[in-house]
């Protein structure tokens, strides 16, 4: 995983590298200050030796002064090496993100991808400046001190050692016990906010029931769990501080009796004990630094994890070799089609399709909820590949032709399809393959005008103030459903596809609108196939065929009145309909704009 | 589906130290408030944690003078005399030992106590804030997002948390100990105090000077870091989108563009922390060569009887000084940041609840011969109004039968804006009554008078005869069932969700409701059957299911009337013919509400009232409505008339 995590370094490794250098040079300086204090003291005070005193002085400032280049040096390469290196891991992740197939997609989940993009690489960047400037620091400022401190006196330096061992197995153990502690704590606290949120969504629910008292003593309860348990993590925290001072008061102690005999018997001098002192809490802090940094590594190390997998996930569809770059005709093929979204799911979601359609029909597919209806069509742009059988195009399996090729020739308005921030232009160039935010010429301009008429748009547009050149929000928040499904069709349209699918894209557009955008079709783009699913049989009934989907497999195909003899599912569906209208939905469009 | 992102782990909190101050309108007041709350209900706690700050601060104090006594009382003493005693020295250890012991001791007990201080009042504020949330008004919810209402639990109580456990106590130790390490410095020696605080003076310049660098890159680097988030969520909302429109070149341009101004600010905001340590420290190392080369001097010269052992002791001093000095800096913004969070924690807290003046209340009853009402302690399944009256001091009973009158209702969420004008129904005990209309001409908004959510601005409305306000909130909707377009599922098992509506039911009734509802063959066929656990918002169930659950739970509190708010909206027609057997048998001998836009569901309703902007334009059954040739004609046949 590092090994992994480290190689999207790229160009700031050598910022990294340079830091730990820094670090250390840093710790040098820091290390022979006190050593400097220690001749101050016996060679200056005890000898009376003023001028000595202010050279080791202007020494020591000297030492300062370099400590604080090197630490200068080393924060500035830390800070770049780091945040470099999030950058490099959000475009990594993201490149790789592009490349995935919808079933990668799925497997991540919208708000999973998210939030890998986004804290994960936040916690990551501050774990790793961390881990440079301090993960080399501490151990050899532990070293160096502890070099200098058997220097100057072996056999004191070898109570510190004792110490050194004795501590790190203690605050070890306390840290690991906490830490398993907190991760249940805070497992518990997601569980809390859970709860919450669900109260927050659900008030309505809650307050029509009246079971405020009820939920109030849910979270009384969840609240003592949370105390119960962050006073038990807490508590082996809390020990740390007093086993630290312990251990450094011993020193101190134990250093002062010793040391004090030594330098009765001349074989230690005032100013070794001093520097000797300084040293005992240079060692004692770093250990504790060292836990530390341990705590954050781990606790970053599951967003490290989830990175990783971003970075490791290979996409499920890839352009073949030497692909097909030509679509010949709008007709479709199926061939004995097996799918599931799953491989080691036990029931497919298609099973056993076999269909074949001409180029420039029309399509009706109904069926109800989870019955495969869009499963099959994102079959036909490949958008997921069959496990079993065949699914051509043009009489060409899918699988041969190039990605772009295909797509561009085959064009879905997704169930669930989104408008992205820009100008109505600017959402609409995405059918013309244009970036947005480049200059779109008068004749795309007029392209885009037609489309939209086609799709019925051009009436709501016509009535906003800055017409085509109205600004989307985020999400498409600022138009209706209706208005949203409709721009959605326009921006498939200007692909000029030869074979169109609507998956359920006129649900919000009301009847006689949706009426009016299927005679468009049928008049202006007659030679394209055109697929449409959808759950109202007005929108389907005058197809050259309808499809009947029903849990994976085709129910019946055939005509209104064919179907209708024919068919119980189909007929079932068109009584429960008959002379259905929506009430709600004509009203939409006047309430968007009113 | 509430979106359920990971918690983000927060580190680094000098970054967040660093940030801009948010700007506070009394900071004092909130400060006392905080403090009230989180240690006001642990005096005694705090009592002793204060002397055990105290007491341990004094005790390192006195471990680091121990050094001039060491140096100067025995060990300078006793250089070059042939049989050194060591008595003297061995039992002012021991004693120095007993100082520290009780040192230690008094950390660990004040941290400790800490701990039931901090989680306790943490708990407590937890609490009452749930409370307090729950007995907010509907309108509270409808006028606040979601988001910011759980980010006052998730990130506003998570930083107070960090206050009151952490900073509040390092802040007081913090103080403590630069004021007993100022008094024993200048017991030392005054000039190399002055030197000392000299020093400390140019290290608060130098970190204010970076601070105000440095924030403005923060300000920089967060709006940035908000742009990029921003464009992550919608491409990565999009991504479909994307593929289907082979636009993966174009959206790694723009992404590349962000994501390179992002690096620049975040590299300098981070540059500017991470100097703050390195000029600190040296800052400090030279303050303490400083100190060292005067102290010395004055050791040589024994300046106002300053020696070898007070220099040491000095030394330490003058380290040990500069760290509380940084952190009270820092803390002191980590306390200015948390007391934001904690003025939104007080102002959800401080929101007005739902007021209910209401006295009539729901009781069980039990009917004699004569059709008199009285009151009963058990459940008869028989309930009535106990309705007292002041002028006369009595008491009537009046059998709960679930019959609505709305008189001349009119209604705002705002005085000054009304919704909905001269609403007149009259629904009796078991009548179907249809609401239809274009959204947001008001159906919801009705159904939302009657459990009161929200109360009318004029008119009446009246519940078996009683004007609803007098009628004890919780008592009104316990008489009311609703099915809402969302169904809003909780954490827990299939039974728990079902009972929900009646929290005193058997399994046995459970699974007859379910049943009513059709849903017991689905739940039959989960691997646990009705002890399945159900996460979330129930988004292991598909949407039917979901919708299936919540009709069995309204069943189960079987309520004289219900409110079916699209309930059936999003369920195909096949799978609503199911449920429409378990609906009717629902609606059977109830007074029913009923907004859909299925006709389907509303055509064989008693009345049936079309909306539009607010007023009821036609009522009258399916039949009645289709003579008049008006709105409702036009939309049932789809002659759109012009809107």
């Amino acid at each position: 995983m590092f090994r992994k995590l480290l190689s999207k370094l790229g160009e700031y490794k050598k910022f990294a590298l340079i830091t730990p250098v820094c670090m250390i040079l840093e710790v040098i300086a820091e290390t022979i200050t006190p050593r400097l204090m220690g001749l101050l003291v016996d060679n200056g005070v005890e000898k009376g030796d003023i001028s000595y005193i202010i050279r080791v002085g202007i020494m020591m400032l000297f030492c300062a002064l370099f400590g604080l280049a090197a630490g200068l040096a080393g924060g500035f390469s830390a800070a770049k090496a780091s945040t470099g290196f999030a950058r490099n891991l959000r475009k990594a992740m993201y490149g790789n993100i592009q490349t995935f197939s919808f079933s990668n997609i799925d497997r991540f989940s919208t708000a999973g991808l998210i939030t890998r993009l986004t804290t994960d690489v936040t916690n990551v960047q501050n774990a790793f400046q961390m881990v440079i400037r301090m993960s080399f620091r501490a151990p050899f400022s532990l070293i160096f001190a502890m070099t200098a401190a058997f220097l100057v006196s072996a056999r004191i330096a070898r109570v510190y050692l004792i110490a050194v061992v004795i501590l790190a197995v203690i605050i070890v153990t306390i840290m690991l016990s906490a830490m398993k502690s907190f991760r249940q704590v805070f497992k518990k606290y997601d569980e809390l906010n859970a709860t919450v949120q669900e109260n927050v969504n659900a008030i309505r629910v809650v307050k029509a029931y009246v079971r405020e008292d009820h939920e109030k003593s849910r979270m009384y309860k969840a609240c003592e769990n949370i105390y119960k348990l962050f006073v038990n993590a807490e508590s082996k925290v809390v020990l740390n501080g007093p086993v630290m001072m312990t251990a450094v008061y011993t020193c101190i102690l134990v250093i002062s009796w010793v040391g004090a005999h030594m330098i009765v018997s001349d074989e230690l001098t005032t100013g070794d004990l001093m520097t000797l002192l300084t040293y005992c809490m240079n060692i004692l802090m770093n250990l504790m630094m060292l836990s530390m940094i341990f705590v954050m590594v781990s606790i970053s190390m599951a967003s490290g994890e989830r990175i990783v997998e971003v970075l490791d996930e290979t996409p499920d569809i890839v352009n073949p070799e030497n692909p097909v770059t030509k679509v010949r005709d709008g007709s479709i093929e199926f061939e004995d089609v097996d799918f599931s979204y799953y491989k080691e799911s036990e029931a497919p979601v298609l099973k056993d399709i076999t269909l074949k359609i001409k180029s420039g029909e029309t399509i009706g597919i109904i069926g109800g909820t989870g019955s495969g209806k869009t499963t099959l069509v994102n079959l036909i742009c490949r958008l997921y590949d069959v496990m079993q059988g065949k699914v051509k195009v043009g009489g060409v399996d899918v699988r041969k032709y190039d990605l772009e090729t295909l797509r561009d020739n085959v064009a879905v308005v997704l169930q669930k399809n989104v408008l992205f921030s820009g100008t109505i232009y600017e959402n609409l160039m995405w059918g013309l393959g244009k970036k947005a935010g480049s200059e779109i010429t008068e004749e795309e301009k007029e392209e885009c005008r037609r489309a939209c008429r086609l799709a019925c748009a051009d009436e709501f547009i016509e009535k906003m103030p800055d017409k085509y050149d109205t600004y989307i929000e985020q999400g498409g928040t600022n138009v209706s459903g209706g208005q949203k499904q409709r721009l959605c069709i326009a921006r498939a349209l200007l692909k000029k596809p030869k074979i169109l699918i609507l998956d359920d894209s006129t649900s919000a557009v009301d009847t006689a609108t949706d009426a009016k955008i299927r005679r468009a079709f049928y008049e202006e783009i007659p030679d394209t196939t055109r697929i449409i699913i959808a759950q109202r049989v007005s929108s389907i009934m005058d197809a050259d065929r309808i499809i009947v989907m029903d849990d994976g497999r085709i129910d019946g195909i055939g005509t209104h009145e064919e179907l209708l003899n024919n068919n119980d599912i189909y007929q079932d569906v068109y009584e429960s309909q008959m002379g259905e209208r929506d009430f709600d939905r004509p009203g939409t469009e006047v309430i968007a704009y009113a | 589906m509430p979106e359920q992102r990971p918690r983000e782990i927060k580190m680094g909190r000098g970054a967040r130290a660093m940030g801009p101050r948010p700007k506070l309108e009394n900071p004092g007041k909130i400060f006392k408030r905080l403090c009230s709350v989180s240690f006001g209900h642990y005096k005694i706690h705090m009592l002793f944690v204060c002397i055990g700050i105290v007491l341990s601060v004094l005790c390192t104090v006195r471990g680091t003078l121990f050094m001039k006594d060491l140096v100067d009382l025995y060990i300078l003493p006793m250089i070059g005399k042939s049989s050194p005693d060591f008595e003297a020295l061995k039992k002012a250890i021991i004693d120095i030992a007993i100082v520290l012991v009780v040192g230690i001791l008094s950390t660990f007990m004040y941290n400790k106590l800490m701990i039931y201080v901090s989680q306790g009042s943490l708990k407590r504020i937890r609490t009452t804030l749930f409370e307090k949330m729950e007995n907010l008004p509907i309108s509270y919810f409808d006028t606040h997002s979601h988001g910011d209402i759980m980010s006052v639990y998730t990130n506003d109580v998570d930083t107070m948390r960090q206050v009151i456990s952490q900073t509040m106590p390092q802040l007081l130790n913090s103080v403590i100990t630069v004021v007993s390490i100022l008094i024993s410095m200048i017991a030392l020696s005054f000039p190399l105090t002055l030197v000392t605080l000299s020093m400390v003076g140019v290290m608060l310049l130098a970190s204010k000077a970076v601070v105000k660098k440095s924030s403005s890159f923060f300000v920089k680097q967060q709006s940035e870091l908000g742009a990029l988030n921003g464009y992550i969520e919608e491409m990565i909302e999009g991504q479909k989108v994307i593929k289907v429109f082979c636009h993966e070149k174009q959206a790694l341009g723009d992404f590349d563009g962000l994501n390179d101004k992002l690096f620049i600010s975040a590299n300098n905001a981070n540059k500017y922390v991470n100097v703050m340590g390195p000029i600190n420290a040296q800052l400090g190392n030279v303050s303490y060569v400083l100190v060292a080369i005067v102290g010395a001097i004055f050791a040589i010269k024994n300046v106002l009887g300053f020696t070898l052992g007070s220099l040491a002791s000095f030394l330490t001093f003058n380290r040990n000084l500069n760290m509380p000095i940084n952190q009270i800096s820092q803390q002191f913004n980590t306390v200015v940041m948390a007391l934001a969070g904690a003025d939104r924690v007080f102002k959800l807290m401080d929101e007005e609840p739902e007021v209910d003046e209401g006295y009539v209340t729901l009781v069980n009853a039990v009917k004699d011969e004569q059709g008199n009402l009285t009151e009963s302690e058990s459940r008869t399944g028989l309930w009535a109004w106990k309705h007292y009256h002041k002028a006369d001091d009595t008491t009537t009973y009046v059998e709960l039968k679930g019959d609505v009158v709305f008189n001349d209702v009119d209604f705002g969420y705002t005085d000054e804006k009304i919704v909905l004008h001269n609403i007149d129904i009259s629904a009796t005990p078991g009548m179907k009554i249809a609401f239809v209309g274009s959204t947001g001409a008001g159906k919801t908004t009705i159904t939302n008078l009657i459990n009161r959510f929200y109360d009318i601005q004029d008119g009446k409305i009246r519940y078996d005869g009683i004007n609803i306000n007098k009628i004890k909130k919780a008592d009104l909707r316990r008489s009311l069932g609703i099915v809402l377009q969302d169904t809003h599922l909780f954490t827990g098992t299939i039974k728990e969700n079902i009972r929900y509506g009646r929290l005193d039911a058997t399994d046995e009734e459970v699974i007859a409701a379910a049943k009513l509802a059709n849903a017991h063959s689905f739940i039959r066929h989960l691997p646990k059957g009705y002890d399945t656990v159900i996460t979330g918002d129930g988004g292991s169930l598909s949407q039917g299911q979901r919708q299936l659950l919540s009709i069995a739970r309204a069943a189960i509190a079987d309520p004289p009337v219900l409110i079916l708010d699209e309930a059936t909206s999003s369920i195909d027609t096949r799978t609503e013919k199911l449920i429409q057997q378990g609906m009717d048998k629902l609606m059977k001998g109830r007074t029913t509400f009923v907004i859909a836009h299925r006709l389907s569901t509303i055509k064989n309703s008693d009345c049936i009232m079309v909306l539009e902007q607010g007023r009821i334009i036609e009522r009258g059954t399916h039949e009645q409505l289709l003579e008049q040739k008006g709105r409702y004609y036009h939309l049932y046949t789809g002659n759109q008339i012009a809107s």
